[in-house]
């Protein structure tokens, strides 16, 4: 019981924040990196990478987040690397937004039109250039509103990092808890300050997809 | 860089892992029992003529779409006590995962709800039935159908994430590994797997819903459209 809420209290969990924004970024950066490798190899000419891009997702994607954060800590501390729990967590994170990011832009890299692909290869175009200049520039503004959609969802997941002792808003949270003891009103904050992060990027999102939505009406054939 | 893996140590504590297994089941029965009418319900409610309640049902849903399902889990465990009221564990994290899963059932449904051709309840009210058989037979029904598949996958979802109901002590699989793993010194083995359990879990229960959707809509799968 360690008095009240003061602004030092605050300025802890500001830095909280700070470093969920900054977890966020790693594994948006890195499964962005790896995603686009497991939604290229997903679409692979060659079976056997076909089918090791989808164990991959199917395998990530049927294990909670939490057990991956475990595993990544305790996994990399067992081949006897010392990592700090900003190293595993980023891994961890990376590894689990590959996949679902993956499966995501494979859909949109599918979704261009059967034609733009005919037309591709009709003009010659090596399967490198196809995907550079035909393909990808018209997936990625398919892809846009379900990626920002799914930044969503990295924000609220590395609230589980605090399980490893890395100090992101939930962990500071906690510990701010541990001095005062007043959960109710510290968790409260904490979720306001979760969904001040989350909900422009929800609404992001959804106009992205009203704009698309219109667009697309408008390129649909008659 | 030596690793050496001992499954047997950890592998003999198998009642426990089962068990732990078992309770995670039963929690994700429980909360999408519970998550799938509380968002049916929440998704009826977002169209009311009532702004009132179209209002409330809106604020529920983007609540818990933008915040942690751990940091909801923290406040449902800390109200209920701060209310002076004493729930079991399990009790405590079925009712925050059927809060959680209830809004993105919410949404999920509304996109079906959206997707009933207008002409449909038009022709229902011309055949003079009554507004709960068209909002039964005409709405509710075939928007489940049509939204069954990414109902399942948000079901799949919530069973794995039912891990996060360890940080209040509810004794489901991945509670049991942070105990066994802090008993036998054996955090990877443990870990690895939990992780089997847990991908057999999510197979199990896709296998579970690809079978209910053939008994339930049979013709779904007449027509051949994927479940």
């Amino acid at each position: 019981m360690g008095g009240h809420l003061n602004i030092n209290h605050l300025m802890f969990l500001g830095q909280g924040a700070l470093w969920t924004i900054g977890l966020s970024v790693i594994a948006l950066i890195g499964g962005g990196i790896v995603g686009f490798a497991i939604a290229l190899a997903r679409i692979s000419p060659l079976k056997s990478v076909r089918i090791a891009s989808a164990v991959y997702v199917q395998l990530i994607q049927g294990t909670p987040l939490l057990v991956i954060l475990f595993l990544g800590y305790f996994g990399l501390a067992a081949i006897g690397l010392k990592v700090s729990s900003l190293t595993a967590a980023g891994a961890s994170l990376t590894l689990y937004v590959a996949a679902y990011l993956g499966e995501i832009w494979r859909g949109c890299i599918q979704s261009v039109p059967k034609p733009q692909w005919e037309a591709a290869e009709g003009l010659a175009l090596s399967r490198i250039q196809r995907m550079m200049k035909v393909i990808l520039p018209q997936a990625i503004r398919i892809a846009t509103p379900p990626t920002v959609g799914f930044m969503v969802q990295i924000v609220k997941n590395t609230s589980l990092a605090s399980v490893v002792g890395f100090v992101e808003l939930m962990r500071s949270g906690q510990i701010v808890n541990n001095s005062l003891f007043e959960p109710f009103a510290i968790y409260a904050i904490i979720a306001v300050t979760y969904f001040a992060m989350c909900y422009p990027l929800s609404l992001f999102s959804q106009k992205l997809e009203r704009r698309m939505g219109r667009g697309r009406s408008n390129l649909a054939p008659a | 860089m030596s690793l050496q893996l001992d499954f047997p140590a950890v592998l003999e504590r198998w009642p426990h892992f089962l068990a732990g297994a078992a309770l995670t089941l039963e929690l994700a029965a429980f909360s999408t029992v519970c998550g799938a009418v509380l968002g049916t319900l929440a998704a009826v409610g977002r169209g009311a003529h009532n702004s009132l309640i179209a209002g409330a049902c809106k604020i529920y849903v983007e609540a818990i779409r933008n915040t942690p399902l751990l940091v909801q889990i923290f406040l449902v465990y800390f109200g209920l006590a701060s209310l002076g009221l004493k729930f079991s564990a399990f009790t405590v994290a079925v009712a925050a995962l059927t809060i959680n899963v209830g809004a993105y059932t919410a949404e999920i449904m509304r996109a079906g709800f959206e997707a009933i051709p207008r002409g449909q309840i038009e022709a229902a009210e011309g055949l003079a039935l009554s507004r709960l058989q068209i909002y039964w037979h005409i709405i509710l029904l075939p928007a489940i159908e049509r939204v069954y598949p990414a109902l399942t996958s948000q079901f799949v979802l919530l069973m794995l994430a039912s891990s996060v109901c360890s940080q209040i002590s509810a004794e489901e699989l991945t509670a049991v590994a942070n105990y066994i793993q802090s008993d036998t010194y054996r955090a990877f083995e443990t870990y690895i797997i939990v992780a089997v359990l847990y991908i057999i879990l999510s197979l199990v229960m896709r296998a579970g819903f690809w079978g209910l959707g053939l008994v339930l809509f049979p013709r779904r799968r007449r027509l051949g459209t994927p479940l």
